[in-house]
């Protein structure tokens, strides 16, 4: 289950359809990813995803597999917005189902991971001292090696 | 003509995302075109970093990749979403 699209993220509503698909799991995580407000270099008027289709697709589609054949989760969902948002806004929902939450837990940690440093999306921050491309953190990097 | 796209920053000094460009004779690996796209644009070596990949046909490949007009060629600075 996975989408890439400029429409707003209803978690909420992801999160029920997830429930109802995966209703013999014993464990489900999800996690929304927010617009912040506030940038190291002031307050966000807007954040800009791009991607590249079919590249961006192509590989969250093989870490969903990646994280089906590491942990013995039921399912797995992600939903990516691009486009232009506003501060509070979703830009990413992932969810896992399984058996217990270990699995859960760490699948949908995994995948976060892959969607910071190694998704195929630019972001464009701006904010009212101007523009700029944000590329990962460092800690982003450090978060993502985890997994290797 | 082969379809370049310029992704993220790399589309601030380009001043496009994309283009249709009939490759020089001097052109024939994804190495040389990013050597030759560096100085037609005066990138100043943003296009040689690296960390910024090439895409041929939706397949990352390296430098020594051999391209042809009918290949779409993305540059794509670090990636990253969420």
């Amino acid at each position: 289950m996975l989408k890439v699209s400029e429409h707003v993220i209803d978690a909420c509503a992801l999160l029920k359809g997830f429930e109802a698909d995966v209703s013999g799991a014993g464990a489900i995580v999800s996690f929304s990813g927010i617009v912040r407000p506030e940038a190291s270099t002031g307050s966000v008027e807007h954040l800009f995803l791009q991607a590249y289709s079919p590249m961006t697709e192509n590989g969250i589609q093989a870490a969903m597999d990646e994280a089906k054949s590491r942990w013995p989760i039921e399912n797995a969902m992600v939903q990516h917005r691009v486009g232009e948002m506003k501060a509070g806004d979703t830009i990413v929902f992932v969810a896992t189902a399984s058996a217990h939450r270990r699995a859960a837990f760490e699948a949908a940690d995994f995948l976060m991971d892959y969607l910071k440093t190694k998704a195929v999306f630019w972001k464009r921050e701006k904010t009212d001292l101007g523009d700029a491309w944000i590329e990962p953190r460092d800690a982003d990097y450090a978060d993502a090696e985890r997994w290797r | 003509m082969a379809k370049l796209l310029y992704f993220g920053r790399l589309s601030d000094i380009t001043g496009a995302a994309e283009e249709s460009l009939t490759l020089p004779d001097s052109v024939s690996t994804a190495g040389e075109l990013r050597r030759f796209l560096d100085l037609r644009f005066d990138a100043q070596g943003a296009l040689l970093e690296p960390t910024v990949r090439i895409a041929v046909n939706n397949e990352l490949c390296f430098d020594t990749a051999t391209i042809s007009e009918a290949d779409e060629i993305a540059f794509m600075p670090p990636v990253g979403g969420g």
